[in-house]
């Protein structure tokens, strides 16, 4: 639970992040929170709310704009997701997202860049925000020098406890990733982790020069995963072809197979070049406010409802 | 049953027929990845420690568990003889079954002892206990070594610091969690 300076750095940095897109020309969007149909995601449970979900992001429904408008567009907006819970996760937490419609991972990342930059030097200017920051790691980090690439290869050939093939192969590959690699990931300035095998594609596109990778990304900070981004995979037969595996992972798991969200695959198609990413803003206060809980960053969190 | 998603810090499950208590624990899921339940676990038995890793679908059971108010009596080399206050039946654990309680346990003193189905496995102790000083140096004013404690040794043996104007013969309460001084008791 935050106390009222907690409340007021909170606010000042969702004002922050409208301010920085806005300057850029992105249209903020409010797409609707419960929807009759999900992206299927067979790592993710979605909550129920009547007979429809609470969205577990506004991915589908921003690329449904994007494709029919064809206009850059960002949003803040709660997201759902069911039993997951810890010091960096709540059932109800709050997401930024954003999505180019011409650009690509590169382009996500140079975003992610001048965002943090925009929102740090905002918050330098009011003294008692400046005080917090310089007191996190983004008082000691290098956030101006280059921030770091590391491909998910170079990553498990430096600290991962297994070869990635090995990890692929075995399904352990989140868990090297979680256990081995993130601890180490965005220490001392900002680090990309990118090309993620193509197994691990979901929503991206596959490289050109080598269709093995996804042009998939996640950001971290000071060990802390914050960010996921990627191309937009925008050949709606191939993205059904992985849709049709995540709900065949769905049935096995459920006994039910959810269905296949064709008003999305049909807009789809309209797609050319785009680009996406979802970046938890909880996290990021975390990270500014220097501390280890998500629950210290909200303003109610489930366990105060509670003795 | 437990499922993967009921893991949470001071859990008992059953792993390999012993009971286990959960220590540490963290959730995590990288990216859009799948859901994993880091924990350390700690047996209850042999009081070992390790660490693992669980996924969604994995299944937990319930290690059942029984506490009983008994009494402590005596130790005789390394078995410590406790009474059951009811059926006054007596058993004993061992000091390495223990641990640190042993620090604490004064005769009559009455504890919970812990059941894994017939075997007591552990006890807990009250989380205050007052403890007579045994041994004690005098305070020597005007020592300027800048230290503001000095060890002493209570009945049951145990060595600790406590502020220098505790002496020989109070008695005096400890934090059994910590086992660290609280404060003087007047009697």
């Amino acid at each position: 639970m935050l106390d009222i300076l907690g409340l007021q750095f909170r606010a000042a940095l969702f004002h922050l992040v409208r301010s920085y897109f806005c300057g850029q020309d992105f249209l903020e969007v409010d797409t609707p929170i419960r929807q009759p149909v999900l992206l299927p995601e067979s790592n993710i449970t979605p909550m129920a709310s009547g007979a429809w979900f609470l969205q577990t992001s506004p991915e589908l429904c921003m690329k449904r704009l994007l494709a029919r408008q064809g206009q850059n567009i960002f949003q803040i907006c709660p997201c759902f997701r069911a039993d997951e819970r810890g010091s960096r996760h709540l059932e109800e937490f709050t997401m930024l997202e954003w999505y180019r419609s011409d650009g690509d991972y590169f382009d996500l990342m140079a975003d992610c860049r001048a965002l943090v930059d925009y929102v740090i030097e905002g918050l330098n200017q009011r003294e008692k925000y400046g005080a917090i920051v310089a007191r996190s790691c983004f008082g000691t980090m290098v956030v101006d020098k280059e921030w770091q690439t590391v491909t998910v290869a170079e990553a498990f050939s430096r600290w991962g406890k297994m070869p990635l093939e090995e990890a692929l192969n075995s399904k352990r590959f989140d868990e090297v990733i979680a256990i081995d690699i993130e601890p180490h990931l965005g220490l001392q300035s900002p680090t990309f982790l990118c090309d993620y095998p193509a197994e691990c594609a979901s929503l991206a596109r596959l490289k050109k020069e080598d269709a093995n990778l996804a042009e998939r990304f996640e950001l971290y900070i000071d060990g802390m995963e914050l960010a996921n981004g990627f191309s937009e995979l925008t050949d709606a037969s191939e993205q059904r072809i992985r849709f049709e595996e995540e709900l065949d992972r769905i049935e096995q798991r459920d006994g039910a197979r959810p269905p296949m969200p064709e008003k999305f695959l049909a807009d789809l198609d309209r797609l050319d070049r785009a680009a996406g990413i979802a970046f938890g803003l909880d996290r990021l206060l975390m990270l500014l406010l220097s501390v280890s809980t998500i629950d210290e960053v909200v303003s109610l969190s489930a366990d105060d409802w509670f003795e | 049953m437990f499922s993967a998603s009921d893991l949470r810090k001071g859990l008992k499950i059953l792993i390999d027929n012993e009971p286990h208590i959960i220590v540490d624990f963290q959730f995590s899921k990288p990216g859009k990845g799948q859901a994993l339940y880091r924990t350390k676990l700690k047996n209850m038995i042999t009081g070992s420690q390790f660490s693992n890793t669980y996924r969604s679908n994995d299944k937990f059971e319930k290690a059942e568990l029984e506490e009983r108010k008994m009494q402590y009596l005596y130790n005789q080399a390394d078995e410590y003889h406790f009474m059951d206050t009811e059926n006054y039946e007596q058993l004993f654990l061992t000091g390495e079954q223990l641990g640190d309680n042993i620090n604490y346990l004064v005769d009559n003193m009455e504890v919970e002892v812990l059941f894994f189905g017939p075997r007591p496995i552990d006890i807990s102790l009250p989380i205050f206990v007052n403890l007579t000083v045994t041994q004690a140096d005098p305070w020597a004013r005007g020592d300027t070594s800048g230290t503001d404690t000095k060890p002493i040794t209570v009945e049951t043996g145990y060595k600790l610091n406590v502020p220098p104007f505790v002496e020989e013969g109070d008695k005096i309460q400890i934090d059994t969690r910590s086992g660290e001084y609280v404060t003087r008791v007047k009697e």
